[in-house]
């Protein structure tokens, strides 16, 4: 990236950062649902699942901060959206700007609001009993899973923003996202179910990628899983990007 | 005065399927001139904007801007011009003012604050430039629009149908707004299916009409093009647009919206 794509890309970040600022209901929107999912399961449907260990806030938060992120990205294809079906993305496009400064200033807003919203679900975990003894490094890789899984599924929700004809088309895409941890080790061991559903759950990104975290916050060690989850997510990305842009340079001609 | 035509377009062509929206459209457009192209929806107006403003490829034919084609030199192009589409591109979430500071950051102006005031006192929004774009009137988003086009003086300025959906009031302020630009030496290509606007604010008329330039000159010229004139006697009845102004005070000038 030259200097002058660099500064367009941080406008365009302010730009839609202010967007987030003045309505900070998609932050909370974006934390509630995941939110009372952890209240849910940890005091409704926990005493029932049994995980192997005591405390099923510990087990749970990984998935539901997958879950978290994945709702929030609907944000991001929701102000891409606005800005194409506005008109204001055209004055963008015919601007001399780095075109892609359009594209990352959106998704740089959406790292930033889903980071937000994960603290908000952390802190909320904290209060029930969350604990980790996890040192800096753990934590830091945590993070480092957590904003490259954003960032994939951000670039995947740029394609629907792009293209969507109406917003429910836009909102629409995320559903399927927010359920794939249900069939994974999110909320319960994969052994335990029958065998189609244990070979899909075994076999998708959502579960290494909770183990992982899983793994990293309770100071197990990660073993070859946390490979694995860099590299779906990093795969993930790269397919993400590709289609994303793809899709892009078809709509601006 | 340079010679190079500020916008050229020769045997320009566009299909969608095998429907033909351009079907060789030529056009010159001298610098620090305003050219209206005339023509009912669906005539091609808009798709001709597009491709001169990098947003669509054409099929065939060649278009330049500036003496840059925009085929092969779209940064060039989107160097030189400013496109005000349709509908109003502003941001909603945005104040009036932030709106044209967005503008004048991206083009690298050294003083985007001060562009911004300049432009918002200017456009006689400076009392609403702390507001809302969400909470301004239909007038007052296409006075920013424009104002927006015109962060970063733009020698080549694309008018897609500007006063549509405007009420008379706010139609006669675009159109001094656009009168004073080409007096400043923009040149001007307005679309508008409005007879009256292009006769009023042109100093050239293509009239495009089934993806074809049909007819092109001045008013005069066009005039000509008509059986030679028949002397009758019309009792001369004010038009409602006369009458609604008269009645609510509007003489034209509008109070409290500043000009440059």
């Amino acid at each position: 990236m030259t200097t002058s794509t660099v500064r367009e890309t941080r406008t365009m970040l302010k730009r839609s950062l202010r967007h987030v600022l003045r309505s900070p209901d998609t932050i909370i929107t974006t934390a509630v649902t995941p939110i009372a999912m952890l209240l849910l399961f940890v005091y409704v449907f926990g005493a029932a699942i049994d995980v192997g260990q005591d405390d099923y806030v510990n087990y749970l938060l990984p998935g539901i901060l997958l879950i978290t992120i994945a709702s929030g990205i609907a944000y991001t294809a929701f102000r891409l959206f606005t800005d194409v079906s506005g008109g204001i993305f055209e004055r963008f496009q015919s601007m001399p700007i780095a075109r892609q400064a359009v594209l990352w200033g959106h998704v740089a807003t959406s790292v930033l609001a889903n980071l937000v919203s994960l603290t908000l679900v952390v802190l909320v975990a904290l209060a029930m009993g969350f604990r980790s003894g996890a040192g800096v490094l753990a934590w830091l890789a945590v993070l480092g899973i957590l904003v490259l899984f954003t960032l994939a599924l951000t670039w995947l929700a740029v394609i629907p923003g792009l293209k969507a004809k109406s917003v429910d088309g836009v909102s629409g895409f995320s559903y399927p996202l927010i359920f794939l941890p249900f069939v994974s080790s999110a909320f319960v061991p994969t052994a335990g179910m029958p065998g189609p559903v244990r070979w899909f759950a075994e076999n998708q990104p959502v579960t290494v990628i909770v183990d992982t975290i899983r793994n990293l916050l309770a100071q197990q060690p990660v073993g070859s899983d946390g490979w694995l989850a860099v590299a779906w997510c990093l795969g993930l990305l790269l397919v993400a990007y590709v289609a994303a842009m793809a899709t892009y340079r078809r709509t601006t001609a | 005065m340079t010679t190079t035509p500020a916008i050229e377009i020769t045997g320009l062509t566009k299909s969608y399927g095998d429907q033909a929206v351009l079907a060789g459209v030529d056009l010159r457009v001298a610098p620090g001139t305003i050219h209206a192209l005339l023509g009912s929806n669906g005539a091609g107006k808009t798709t001709a904007v597009r491709i001169l403003s990098t947003l669509l490829k054409a099929d065939g034919g060649t278009a330049a801007v500036a003496g840059y084609e925009v085929a092969t030199h779209p940064a060039e192009v989107r160097g030189a011009i400013s496109l005000t589409g349709q509908f109003a591109a502003v941001d909603d979430v945005l104040t009036g003012r932030e709106n044209l500071m967005l503008v004048a950051e991206l083009r690298h102006l050294p003083d985007p604050r001060r562009t911004a005031d300049e432009l918002l006192a200017r456009f006689g929004l400076t009392d609403a430039a702390g507001q809302r774009v969400a909470a301004y009137s239909g007038g007052m988003r296409r006075r920013l629009d424009i104002a927006m086009s015109l962060t970063g003086h733009p020698p080549v300025l694309f008018l897609d149908e500007p006063t549509t959906g405007l009420d008379p009031q706010s139609r006669t302020e675009v159109w001094r707004t656009i009168q004073e630009l080409a007096g400043q030496g923009t040149t001007v290509l307005l679309t508008t299916q409005y007879l009256d606007e292009a006769e009023h604010l042109a100093d050239r008329i293509s009239i495009l009409h089934a993806g074809r330039v049909i007819a092109d000159g001045t008013v005069a010229e066009l005039r000509q093009l008509l059986p030679p004139k028949r002397v009758e006697y019309v009792e001369k009845r004010p038009s409602l647009e006369e009458i609604f102004l008269a009645v609510i005070g509007h003489d034209g000038s509008d109070e409290g919206r500043a000009r440059a």
